[in-house]
């Protein structure tokens, strides 16, 4: 076993950031929805699109650091080893086997992951976001008092923003399930905390490893 | 190091969120301040009438006050005799109908109906004298009545059924040395008692305004602002500003809140926005009848029964009358939630004549539609009821009511609908096929004052939720938080269930699975424990 240093300072900062604010903007969004009642109609909208213009500068400075650190290369998505990775999350997993992909500071997404993440941040989160602004933005005059967004029916951009809050609670489901699926149950989330994992070594190292154990028994 | 660097940019983070969020609107709104500035400096008239010498002395009549205040404001009659306080009509375009003149000489309600054949008694609320029949002479300005707008005493009193003419214990001079500019209780004498008593057609118009709380009428309170009604519904030349849709049909000339408040009055911005489609009033008038009860419905058809064959009434709880033998029966109400319409200013009225369209008949149809980018929510009081039409022709009747003496076929003394109704439509040239029945009808009175302090206005949640909100009836458009794509929420709803199934399944098999695997694990490492113990 080894600690590679995997997530950036603001890697991890971005992450966990915009993992509460999402989680917030579900609980305020579908509060205003009408799916459930917390802070009230009038306080939930408020706070909805407080939290919406925080993850709106966030995610321009995730994307600027993405450009500017390369790392959107690692999204870039590849077939080699996705089908491995998927059998191993349909069966392999169940009987203990390893990992198909390591994950390295240089690549640390697997095929599976690559291609999640970049649906994720190429059509979730703008369909997501684009149609929140047009929410907010619905009805809002200009400087000459024209309406900028009017008969554009609000029951279609309602609609995308829905599907899109709804297909990223279901992301979040899987998503916080699969960082159980890591070396322990809670490494990979240690990982996002910390930025290091502990990798295996393959499987000489593993087996030497286990000697000193005999040993003292 | 770095992890320290880390917690204090999320604590700075969440406790600028916090900040954000349980931040208190700031409520000193410089906006409304001015205006109460503005509005609490009172006029102070610059003529004290009681000492004009054209006034000191004894008037026999009403007609010579008026020569009297002609004798100084020698041209005002032409400005009274050109407004629709004086001509009970209005000229103006309605859709469908082209030029029309409209108003009380022609418009039908389903209160009292219509003045036609009626004005001896009707006419205790036009501004003139002597208006016993369709035959008043408009033209003749010695009847124009200054005092029962201008009286400051209170005294002055237009006495019932008598033409509009002033009762006769009214002292004409005190009137007249006591005139001044419009008070509440001017204005209030007609359009408070609409329909024959207070708060009857209006509803958010009632003698209690006169002197009311902030919490009846922010700006009429006497503990307020203490408003007249001119403040608002100012005049030039005598051509008041608003009107209602009882009998107005044209989008001119209107009070508006916004004349005062500006169309951004808030200082949240999203409540602003909400103007472009939501009326002031919408939210601002939670409730009218605050005070006394206002009349909702009232059936024609169960006029006329008699005791030992005299009329009588009945009263329910709260006092009102809700049965007359002469009117048939009502329903009060006091405190009432507004209905919501769509309303874009124009309106179209039930004008003696029409052919009836639709039942229930609806005496004045205000226009406006989700799709009509004019149009906003307004609140309504909707009176609903039936009333007496031809059954031949199609469309309602004016019946004579009042009469002075029995035999005279008046509704109001005889009781027989037949005569009422020939004398009524006779009045009114028009036939009648002999032919009666009684119609539903409905008719729609926009809700504009007892304006309730801001912290009593309609929340958000009052129409931004599922059921049953105060928008539940407006259909057309989407409302956040009371519509729903529902085939999109069903779908959603499961496949975020099967998630939740899919994954806790596949958890359950890992660990299953693992716990397999450790028995087997623990069999081998204790076959291996036994064996040096072999």
């Amino acid at each position: 076993m080894h600690k590679v240093y995997i997530y950036k300072r603001f890697e991890r900062f971005w992450h966990w950031v915009q993992a509460s604010l999402i989680m917030f903007l579900a609980l305020t969004g579908f509060e205003v929805h009408g799916a459930f009642k917390i802070f009230g109609f009038e306080k939930a909208a408020e706070f909805h699109r407080t939290a919406s213009w925080m993850l709106i500068g966030l995610i321009i400075f995730a994307i600027f650091w993405h450009l500017t650190t390369g790392e959107w290369r690692q999204y870039i998505p590849t077939t080699k080893q996705l089908k491995e990775q998927m059998l191993y999350y349909i069966s392999g997993i169940f009987k203990g086997e390893h990992h198909p992909t390591e994950r390295t500071g240089l690549s640390k997404l697997n095929p599976l992951q690559r291609i999640v993440y970049l649906g994720f941040k190429l059509v979730l989160v703008p369909i997501t976001i684009f149609s929140g602004i047009l929410y907010m933005l619905y009805k809002t005059f200009d400087q000459n008092n024209i309406i900028v967004i009017e008969d554009y029916p609000l029951a279609s951009i309602a609609f995308w923003h829905t599907l899109g809050a709804i297909l990223l609670m279901i992301f979040l489901v899987v998503h916080v399930y699969m960082t159980t699926t890591g070396k322990t149950p809670t490494s990979n989330i240690k990982a996002m905390i910390t930025g290091y994992e502990e990798i295996e070594d393959d499987q000489e190292e593993d087996s030497a490893k286990n000697e000193p154990n005999k040993n003292i028994q | 190091m770095l992890r320290n660097i880390l917690l204090v940019i999320v604590v700075v983070i969440i406790s600028l969120v916090m900040v954000n969020v349980l931040r208190q609107e700031d409520n000193y709104n410089l906006k409304l301040e001015s205006l109460r500035h503005k509005y609490a400096l009172k006029a102070v008239p610059s003529v004290n009438h009681s000492k004009l010498p054209a006034l000191q002395r004894d008037f026999k009549t009403p007609q010579e006050v008026t020569e009297a205040c002609l004798s100084c404001h020698t041209e005002t009659h032409k400005e009274v005799m050109a407004s629709s306080h004086w001509n009970w009509e209005r000229v103006s375009y309605v859709e469908g109908r082209g030029i029309s003149s409209a108003g009380k000489n022609n418009v039908m309600n389903n209160f009292c109906l219509g003045t036609n054949s009626n004005q001896q008694s009707c006419a205790k609320c036009h501004i003139g004298y002597g208006m016993s029949s369709s035959h008043f002479d408009y033209n003749n300005a010695r009847n124009v009545d200054c005092m029962v707008c201008h009286d400051n005493s209170d005294e002055y009193l237009k006495g019932a059924s008598m033409a509009g003419y002033p009762d006769r214990t009214v002292n004409l001079e005190n009137v007249a040395q006591s005139v001044g500019s419009p008070k509440k209780s001017n204005c209030g004498s007609c359009h408070s008692f609409g329909g024959g008593g207070n708060n009857v057609k209006h509803g958010d118009l009632e003698v209690a305004l006169n002197s009311c709380s902030r919490e009846v009428d922010v700006h009429m309170g006497a503990n307020g602002m203490n408003m007249e009604c001119v403040a608002c519904h100012t005049a030039e030349n005598h051509n008041i500003i608003g009107k209602l849709y009882s009998v107005s049909s044209d989008n001119t000339n209107r009070a508006t809140c916004e004349q005062c408040h500006t169309s951004t009055p808030h200082l949240s911005d999203v409540i602003n926005r909400h103007g472009s489609r939501v009326s002031c009033q919408a939210c601002h008038i939670p409730m009218y009848a605050k005070v006394n009860s206002t009349k909702m419905s009232w059936n024609w058809s169960d006029a006329g029964k008699l005791k030992d064959g005299k009329p009588y009434e009945e009263e329910d709880s709260l006092g009102n009358h809700d049965y007359m033998s002469i009117k048939g029966s009502f329903v009060w109400a006091r405190n009432v939630k507004p209905d919501y319409i769509w309303f874009n200013g124009t309106a179209d009225h039930y004008i003696l004549g029409d052919t009836i369209k639709s039942v229930p008949v609806q005496m004045n149809t205000l226009n406006g539609s989700h799709s009509d980018r004019h149009s906003k929510i307004i609140p309504v009081k909707i009176h609903v009821g039936d009333q007496i039409y031809d059954k031949v022709y199609n469309r309602l009747v004016q019946p004579k009511l009042y009469g002075e003496t029995e035999g005279d076929s008046a509704y109001w003394k005889d009781f027989k609908w037949d005569e009422a109704v020939a004398a009524g439509m006779k009045e009114s040239g028009l036939l009648y096929s002999g032919q009666y029945g009684f119609v539903k009808t409905e008719m729609y009175w926009p809700v504009n004052h007892m304006v309730s302090p801001k912290g009593q206005a309609v929340s958000c949640a009052e129409c931004h939720t599922r059921n049953n909100g105060r928008l539940a009836k407006l259909t057309g458009f989407y409302l956040p938080g009371r519509d729903q794509n529902k085939p999109l929420d069903f779908l959603g709803y499961w496949m975020f269930v099967l998630a939740l199934i899919a994954v806790f399944g596949h958890a359950a098999i890992r660990i299953s699975m693992n716990i397999a695997k450790n028995k087997f694990e623990k069999q081998i490492i204790n076959y291996d424990e036994d064996k040096p113990a072999e």
